[in-house]
């Protein structure tokens, strides 16, 4: 599968590390219909790919919106695009979020840090679609007041009458007036309905390590939580074994993964 | 104000559910109601702790001070949650400064009294450290998960 050329419509900066690329396709390519959770591997021209989240709006396909954070080379790479610029784009790849299974029930999204990126598709269909679903808890934690992802549109949802927004910082500032904890902490203050919920989560796996078993505590079952992994990834399609998660591929089984089928590896040491 | 509305609060708190009407009799002889407004100092680091408080409403910060750094929140704590522990364990001294982020109300327990009650009534000092224990042992967990630091980049 060879990269799809894309241009760079606009780069918004998110956080000092953080940046949302909207790309369009070059003259005459197509548009890409994704679903929630769902990546594609973005190709820097002579610097190599990298799998990131798709952190768009599914109903508008004609914008394909990434939010990356440049670590290494060629997430740096990336974040250095300018309008215009060049980008190849394969995908888009992997199981996304279980929206279907999670309509008519309670949903709890928890997201730590950059995990908030591939969890936006998700709030934007719940959203859209508010009457398919029962309550909708969104649970954000990040490290800083200033590490925060979207934080107009956080406000913006969080002005919504018919979605909970709890959003903490491991460590606050001067200015910082709201809550101070780990993600986990804000469970105390989050309601829905344990017996008829799904939880959808994403963020550093230590994170997830803990959420989950704050999620089991409240009485979620394990079937009933689903988080995104993330391993490194080269064909994306299954074959080069490289994503390799205990039997399982993450770029084709995943990177979502219900956690009952997950949960016998996840958290275990070198897999 | 009235014993009666002060067991009504104590009973619709949810760090007291399930305690018997007894014990939330006993727990009222020993409460108050207090209000505090934003920015107000709720407790101090070394001084001795003389009460723990049930949150009604509003939010509290729990600070430590670092010279050089000023007052850092170490987290924020609100409705249906208790604040105060340190009246348990000897010295009794408080280990963090409190302070209300906004318009807080809450209802104070005085420590003196509760641990004479406490004394006298072993039941009520085990119902008591029920609802204790789990809450020193979630924040001892979140403040270890704070102290990994996960959401660094390259970590
Ligand atoms: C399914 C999937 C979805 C992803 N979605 C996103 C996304 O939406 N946004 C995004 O920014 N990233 C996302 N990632 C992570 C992204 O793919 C990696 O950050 C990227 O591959 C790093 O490549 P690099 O060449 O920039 O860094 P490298 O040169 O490979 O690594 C540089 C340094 O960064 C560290 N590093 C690598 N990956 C990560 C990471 N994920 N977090 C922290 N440190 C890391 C390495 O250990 C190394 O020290 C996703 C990964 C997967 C598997
Ligand atoms: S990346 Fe090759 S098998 Fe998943």
């Amino acid at each position: 599968m060879v990269p799809i050329l894309f241009h760079v419509e606009q780069v918004r900066r998110e956080t000092a590390d953080t940046l949302t690329l909207t790309l369009k396709p070059a003259e005459g390519g197509t548009t890409l219909r994704f679903t929630p959770g769902q990546f594609n591997m973005l190709y820097r021209l002579g610097l190599g790919e990298v799998p990131i989240s798709i952190s768009g709006d599914p109903s508008r396909p004609d914008r394909l919106v990434h939010t990356l954070r440049a670590v290494g080379t060629v997430t740096k790479g990336l974040a250095s695009l300018r309008p215009g610029e060049a980008v190849g784009v394969r995908g888009p790849f992997g199981a996304g979020w279980p929206m279907e299974a999670a309509r008519g029930k309670d949903v709890v999204v928890v997201a730590g840090g950059i995990g908030l990126a591939p969890l936006r598709p998700a709030i934007y269909h719940l959203l859209a679609r508010r009457h398919d679903y029962g309550r909708v808890v969104l649970l954000y934690g990040a490290r800083t007041p200033g590490d925060l992802l979207y934080r107009r549109e956080l406000e913006r949802w969080r002005g919504r009458f018919d979605v909970d927004v709890l959003v903490t910082v491991d460590r606050g500032d001067a200015g910082w007036r709201g809550h101070v904890g780990v993600v986990t902490t804000l469970f105390t203050r989050a309601f829905f309905d344990a017996d008829d919920c799904v939880a959808m989560v994403c963020g550093p796996e230590v994170m997830m390590r803990f959420t989950v078993a704050e999620l089991k505590a409240r009485g979620i079952p394990d079937d009933r939580i689903y988080l995104s992994m993330e391993r490194n990834m080269k064909c994306a399609l299954g074959f080069c074994g490289h994503c390799q998660f205990g039997p399982v591929f993450v770029c084709k089984d995943g990177p979502v993964f219900r956690y009952d089928r997950i949960k016998a590896f996840f958290g275990k040491r070198e897999i | 104000m009235e014993t009666e509305s002060l067991v009504r609060l104590l009973r619709e708190h949810p760090f007291l559910q399930g305690l018997s009407e007894e014990h939330l009799q006993t727990l009222a002889s020993c409460a108050a109601n207090v209000r505090f407004e934003a920015g107000q100092w709720v407790l101090r680091e070394g001084e001795e702790a003389r009460r723990f408080y049930l949150l009604r409403s509003g939010r509290i910060a729990i600070e430590v001070y670092v010279p050089g750094r000023g007052p850092v929140p170490m987290q924020t704590i609100g409705e249906g949650e208790v604040l105060g522990w340190s009246w348990l364990v000897l010295p009794y001294r408080w280990h963090f400064d409190a302070r209300a982020m906004q318009l807080t109300r809450a209802i104070s327990l005085d420590a003196e009294c509760l641990r004479a009650r406490s004394e006298q009534d072993h039941e009520l000092g085990y119902e008591l450290l029920k609802r204790f224990v789990p809450v020193i042992l979630q924040r001892l967990q979140a403040a270890r998960l704070q102290l990994l630091d996960v959401y660094r980049a390259n970590g």
